[in-house]
């Protein structure tokens, strides 16, 4: 019997932690919070939260010398899930402070365009641009919780990067995939049972680049 | 499209949830992370927890409180009561919350909005008002729980509450509060027409006609309200079928999977 999928929750003081620990942990995660590159051993997912601003995330992982790991798992193609800063960082630089980031996806993290309120806090409709395992069994349109002012723009040259699509004012990418890379804008901890479904398709995901049988995303949540 | 929320205020003190009328005359309304776990299940789309005793005995209670909540209901968390520090912000935020209310620490030191909106990103940090009707149209900021007026004006305090980086203000009108005479909506549109940041009504619930008129007349991208569900007087659904009803986009809770 395989155990569970490890995942490690990338720690850089970016505020709540307990949220997406205890979310993981209900689908089905081994949990670890991960603050050094030495803590990285043995996962099987990376997954980088957070919220707030670009430069001093960037800081923080430089401080903790996370940014080459992130960037070595990555281009080794593992399974990565960014939320919110977390996806991002993966840009390659962010207009809301001017900081150089990953720069592994194509274009910049920009405000968002003639949005009515900002921050745009709240529930709001996730519209698939095309189909992915990580929306198994989640109704298109459905609600997920966003809390941001910024988003990652997508490069005009791979619109198929974009998942899914929320609209704020404009149309902005609210999910990305490219290979093993996924990322999402809105809080998947935060956003009830489609929330926790989402993770737990990750789970299968991350379950099914392992050597092993997939797990099957409904037993994992029930 | 952005959902309008439905926010349940669980005011906690000493470790359980309590309701007052104007501020004072407490009842014990239930243990929070059960209370949070079944408003979660109703539909919520987020839950506010306001500190009321904010004593140093109280705020350790209050983390541990909010961590377990934390763990249980899947959804946003915002904390307040009695926040004067960016490291109490910090202790709050680590403990599971989403969200932490200023109110009377930022009307004492205001550069406590714009330090916390540094350090955290100011979608974290939200400032609460606690308004009180001086004149026609004209409120007065009280702090220490409604106690001691300021002489700040409500409407210019929400103006630079929000430019020194509030990212959501909570409005609670202090006439209404725990009466069931409905929302203030002209302090709500005071306000909601002032700022761009999103304006959270509070204080006055009777009914789900008034979460409508809350967002149709006093322009509120979010309303809350203790008293009316804690009592189970409406349940969330109510409220949301309501406002459904007026033409304003919601959130609907399907059934539990």
């Amino acid at each position: 019997m395989t155990p569970p999928p490890l995942v490690a929750v990338v720690d850089y003081g970016a505020g709540n932690l307990v949220s997406i620990e205890q979310a993981l942990t209900a689908v089905g995660a081994r949990v670890a919070v991960v603050p050094d590159p030495p803590a990285l051993a043995g996962a099987d997912a990376l997954v980088v939260p957070g919220v707030g601003a670009a430069a001093p995330a960037m800081e923080r992982l430089k401080r903790q010398q996370l940014v080459e790991p992130i960037r070595r798992w990555i281009a080794e193609e593992r399974p990565y899930l960014g939320i919110c800063l977390g996806l991002q960082l993966l840009f390659e630089g962010s207009d809301e402070d001017g900081a150089t980031t990953l720069g592994i996806l194509a274009g910049r993290t920009v405000r968002l365009a003639d949005a009515p309120t900002l921050p745009h806090i709240g529930w709001n409709q996730v519209e698939r641009r095309r189909s992915h395992a990580l929306f198994d069994g989640i109704a298109d349109g459905a609600d997920f919780y966003f809390i941001h002012s910024y988003a990652g723009a997508v490069s005009d040259d791979a619109p198929e990067t974009i998942l899914a699509e929320t609209t704020h004012g404009r149309a902005f990418a609210s999910a990305i995939a490219a290979g093993a890379l996924l990322g999402v804008q809105f809080h998947p901890e935060r956003s009830g049972t489609d929330g926790l479904r989402l993770l737990a398709n990750f789970m299968a995901i991350v379950d099914a680049s392992r050597s092993g049988p997939a797990a099957d995303p409904a037993k994992v949540l029930a | 499209m952005l959902r309008r929320r439905v926010i349940p205020c669980l005011d906690v003190a000493a470790g359980r949830v309590v309701k007052g009328t104007r501020f004072v005359d407490l009842v014990d309304e239930g243990d929070p992370p059960e209370l949070a776990a079944r408003y979660a299940a109703e539909g919520a789309d987020e839950i506010v927890f306001l500190d009321i005793s904010a004593t140093p005995e109280g705020r350790a209670t209050l983390l541990e409180v909010v961590e377990r909540t934390a763990r249980r209901a899947f959804i946003p968390l915002t904390v307040g009561g009695g926040v004067r520090s960016v490291d109490e912000m910090r202790a709050v935020l680590r403990a599971g919350a989403d969200k932490v209310s200023l109110n009377t620490a930022a009307v004492a030191d205001p550069s406590l909005i714009s330090r916390c909106a540094a350090t955290f990103g100011r979608q974290a940090v939200v400032v609460a008002i606690d308004a009180r009707s001086i004149a026609n149209h004209r409120w007065d900021v009280r702090v220490a729980g409604g106690r001691e007026p300021t002489g700040l004006d409500a409407v210019a305090w929400a103006r630079r509450a929000a430019s020194l980086g509030a990212g959501e203000l909570i409005v609670t009108s202090i006439d209404r509060d725990g009466t069931h005479s409905g929302f203030d909506t002209d302090l709500l549109r005071a306000i909601s027409s002032s700022v761009t940041v999103p304006v959270v009504a509070s204080g006055g619930a009777a009914g789900p006609a008034d979460f409508v008129a809350a967002v149709t007349e006093g322009g509120a991208d979010a309303v809350l309200a203790a008293a009316i569900f804690h009592r189970r007087i409406h349940s969330i659904g109510e409220v949301k079928a309501a406002m459904a009803a007026a033409g304003l986009p919601v959130r609907l809770a399907k059934e539990a999977a």
